[in-house]
C-alpha cells in the first residue's frame, strides 16, 4: 500500500467525487453529437414512414381478395396479382432449391476442409466477400450470357430467373452458414473426433445440424432479398403482362415486382393504386418472412 | 535397476529445426526409467513440434495396461501435448508434429499406413472442458457407436452399459431423451466418460478432466476411473498433485526447460515412477520441488 502515501494518492483522497467529468456525456460536443445522432435517425425512420403511410393511403382501397385472385387485365377493377404471386412461388422456390445446398456445401469446404494458408482459398473468400455487394442487374446480364452461350431462345422461363437470383442470393447464404459453422465451438468437433468419428460425420452429424439456425435464417434473409428483386428479371425480358398461372421451370412467368413496377408506369391512376396495394401485400411477405428468420434464430440458436 | 542418464544437447542437422542446448546439469534425467511389464502405449524418444517451436522434447515412456498413468508438471510443460499426440488429435492442429515412435500394442501409431480415425477409435478422449454434445443424453453415448458402425444388437442395453459404468445410470435413467445441456457439470464430464467407453476403446486418455469440476464432482470421477482401471487403460494429465497420488498407478513427473540461446521453453520427462515412490521418495531434486509446493 505505498503508493497512497506518494503525492498521487493523497490527490486522489482529498478531491470530492461530486460535479461533471470534463468531456463527459453533458459536454457541450457530446449533446451536438448525440443531436445529429437523432437527426440521421429521423431522417432515414422518416422517409420510410412516410413512404409506409402514403403507400397504405393509396393502395388500401385496392387491398381485397381480387388482388390475389384475378389475372392482370386492362380493366383496373377486374386487374390482381394472381399469376405474378405464383411466379414468385415458383421463382423463388427454384432460387432456394438452386442456391442453399449449393451455398452450404461451399461454406462448409471453405470452413472445415479448405487449406487456409493456400492463396485460392483465400482469393475465394475474398471473392465471396466483393460478391455480396455485386448490384442485381449485373447478376442478370451474367444469366443473360449464361443461357445465351447454352442457346436457350425464350429467356422468360422460371428456371432462368431462378439462376440470376441465385447468384444473387449464393454469396450471402455462403457468407451466413460460415459464420454459422464459425459458431460450433471447436470441442464439439473434438469430441467427435475423439470419438472415431471421420471429418465428414463430424460435419454432417454434428457442425452441420449445429448450424442450422444460422443457415437457415440467412438463407431466408437472402431469399426475401431476392423476392423484392426486379432487376435481374427484367434484363431476363421477364413478361409484365402474364394471364396464365406458371406451371413449371420452363413456364413463362412474372413477379410482384415486375407486375408492381409495370402498373406504376400506367397513366390510369386506378393502376397506381393497384400498384400500391400489390407494394402492400409485397411488404407483408418480406415481413412475414424476416420474422419468421427471428423467430429461428430466436428459439433454436444453440447457446453454447 | 540400470541408471540410464541422457544429455539433452539436442542438434538436429535441418535448417528449419531449431538447435536447443540445455544446460547439462539441468537436463540429466537422474532417475533410471523403470521398465513396464506388459505396456500398451510406448513411447520412444518423441519430439512434438508445433512448427518450429518443439514443445516436447525427447520421451521415453510406457504406459501399463489397465494402469492409471499420472502425467504431471508445472503449466507448459508439455504434458497435454503429448498426451494428445498419443491418439493423433495433434494431427487436427496447424503445424504439430510428432518425431519418434509412438507404438500402441507393438504398432506405430503414426505409420503412413495407419488412419488416426482407427487410432482414435481405440484411444478414446475426454478433455478438461466438458464437451456434451448439442443432442439428448442417449444420442450423446449412442452417437460414437453408430458413428463407428458398431453393430449393437440392442443399443438400448448399449446406452445403459454406457451409462452404468460411468456410475450415470441412476441419475439421468428417467431422463434419457433430455438435452444433456441440462446435466450439471460434473455429470456431463461424466456422460463424456460413458461416451468414451460406449466406443469400447481400449485407453482412455483425459486431459485434466476434472479442472472445471468441484470437489464433489472430482472425487466422483476419481471414483470412477478406479472402477475403470479394471477393463481400461487410463492416462491422465492433471494440475492436481493430490489426484495423481489418490488415482495412478504410476506418475511420470515433466518440467519446462527455457533453452540457453532462445529462452523458447520445452518439455522434458524428469522422473517416471511408481506413484508411491514420486511422491515419497523421489530421485530427481526438481520432483521433490514441485511435489513439496516449492517451485510450479
Amino acid at each position: 500500500m505505498t503508493f497512497l502515501t506518494t503525492g498521487l494518492g493523497a490527490h486522489i483522497r482529498s478531491a470530492s467525487i461530486h460535479g461533471k467529468v470534463r468531456g463527459g456525456e453533458h459536454s457541450a460536443r457530446s449533446v451536438l453529437f448525440l443531436i445529429a445522432l437523432w437527426l440521421c435517425l429521423f431522417v432515414a425512420f422518416g422517409v420510410l414512414l412516410t413512404l409506409i403511410i402514403t403507400t397504405l393511403i393509396d393502395g388500401f382501397s385496392r387491398l381485397d381478395s381480387r388482388l390475389v385472385t384475378e389475372y392482370p387485365a386492362s380493366a383496373p377493377e377486374r386487374a390482381g396479382l394472381r399469376p405474378a404471386i405464383l411466379g414468385s412461388i415458383w421463382v423463388i422456390g427454384a432460387t432456394a432449391l438452386l442456391t442453399i445446398p449449393l451455398g452450404v456445401a461451399a461454406a462448409v469446404h471453405l470452413e472445415e476442409f479448405a487449406d487456409r494458408k493456400k492463396w485460392f482459398n483465400r482469393a475465394i473468400e475474398l471473392n465471396v466477400q466483393n460478391l455480396a455487394a455485386v448490384p442485381s442487374i449485373v447478376y442478370g446480364l451474367l444469366a443473360l450470357g449464361f443461357l445465351a452461350l447454352l442457346g436457350v431462345q425464350n429467356k422468360n422461363i422460371v428456371i432462368g430467373g431462378a439462376l440470376a437470383l441465385g447468384l444473387l442470393v449464393l454469396p450471402v447464404i455462403i457468407i451466413s452458414t460460415r459464420e454459422a459453422l464459425r459458431g460450433v465451438p471447436l470441442e464439439i468437433r473434438q469430441g467427435s473426433l475423439a470419438l472415431g468419428a471421420t471429418p465428414l460425420q463430424t460435419v454432417w452429424r454434428q457442425t452441420l445440424p449445429a448450424s442450422v439456425p444460422g443457415i437457415a435464417t440467412g438463407a431466408i434473409l437472402g431469399l426475401s432479398r431476392a423476392l423484392g428483386e426486379a432487376a435481374p428479371l427484367l434484363v431476363l425480358g421477364a413478361l409484365v403482362f402474364v394471364s396464365f398461372d406458371p406451371n413449371g421451370l420452363l413456364s413463362g412467368y412474372t413477379t410482384m415486382p415486375i407486375q408492381i413496377f409495370n402498373w406504376t408506369s400506367r397513366p390510369q391512376a386506378e393502376f397506381h393504386e393497384l400498384a400500391s396495394a400489390g407494394s402492400i401485400l409485397l411488404l407483408l411477405i418480406l415481413l412475414a418472412m424476416n420474422g419468421l428468420a427471428i423467430f429461428i434464430r430466436n428459439r433454436y440458436q444453440q447457446r453454447w | 535397476m540400470p541408471t540410464k542418464t541422457r544429455a539433452a544437447s539436442y542438434t538436429t542437422g535441418s535448417d528449419q529445426k531449431p538447435t536447443i542446448h540445455f544446460p547439462a546439469e539441468h537436463a540429466e534425467r537422474s532417475a533410471a526409467l523403470p521398465t513396464v511389464p506388459n505396456a500398451i502405449i510406448e513411447c520412444k524418444d518423441v519430439n512434438v513440434y508445433y512448427n518450429a517451436f518443439r514443445a516436447v522434447t525427447g520421451v521415453d515412456l510406457s504406459f501399463g495396461s489397465k494402469e492409471i498413468t499420472a502425467l504431471i508438471g508445472p503449466s507448459g510443460c508439455g504434458k497435454s501435448t503429448l498426451l494428445r499426440s498419443l491418439n493423433r488429435m495433434n494431427d487436427l492442429i496447424d503445424g504439430a508434429r510428432v518425431e519418434g515412435s509412438v507404438t500402441f500394442q507393438g504398432e506405430d501409431i503414426y505409420h503412413k499406413e495407419v488412419d488416426a480415425i482407427e487410432v482414435r477409435r481405440r484411444i478414446g478422449m475426454v478433455f478438461q472442458k466438458p464437451n456434451p454434445f448439442p443432442k439428448s443424453i442417449y444420442d450423446n453415448i449412442a452417437y460414437g457407436p453408430r458413428v463407428i458402425g458398431l453393430k449393437a444388437s440392442n443399443m438400448d442395453d448399449l446406452v445403459e452399459e454406457a451409462l452404468t459404468r460411468a456410475a450415470l445410470w441412476p441419475e439421468v435413467k428417467d431422463k434419457l431423451k433430455q438435452s444433456a445441456f441440462g446435466l450439471s457439470g460434473g455429470q456431463q464430464q461424466r456422460l463424456c466418460i460413458a461416451r468414451t467407453i460406449a466406443v469400447k476403446p481400449d485407453v482412455i486418455l483425459m486431459d485434466e478432466p476434472c479442472s472445471s469440476l468441484d470437489p464433489i464432482a472430482t472425487s466422483r470421477i476419481e471414483d470412477l476411473m478406479y472402477e475403470l482401471r479394471e477393463d481400461y487403460t487410463i492416462i491422465i494429465v492433471t494440475h492436481n498433485m493430490q489426484q495423481a497420488a489418490r488415482v495412478a498407478d504410476r506418475t511420470a513427473f515433466f518440467t519446462a526447460l527455457a533453452s540457453e540461446e532462445t529462452g523458447d521453453r520445452t518439455g522434458l520427462l524428469v522422473e517416471y515412477d511408481l506413484t508411491k515412490k514420486i511422491f515419497e521418495s523421489p530421485a530427481d531434486q526438481r520432483t521433490e520441488d514441485y511435489i513439496s509446493g516449492r517451485f510450479g
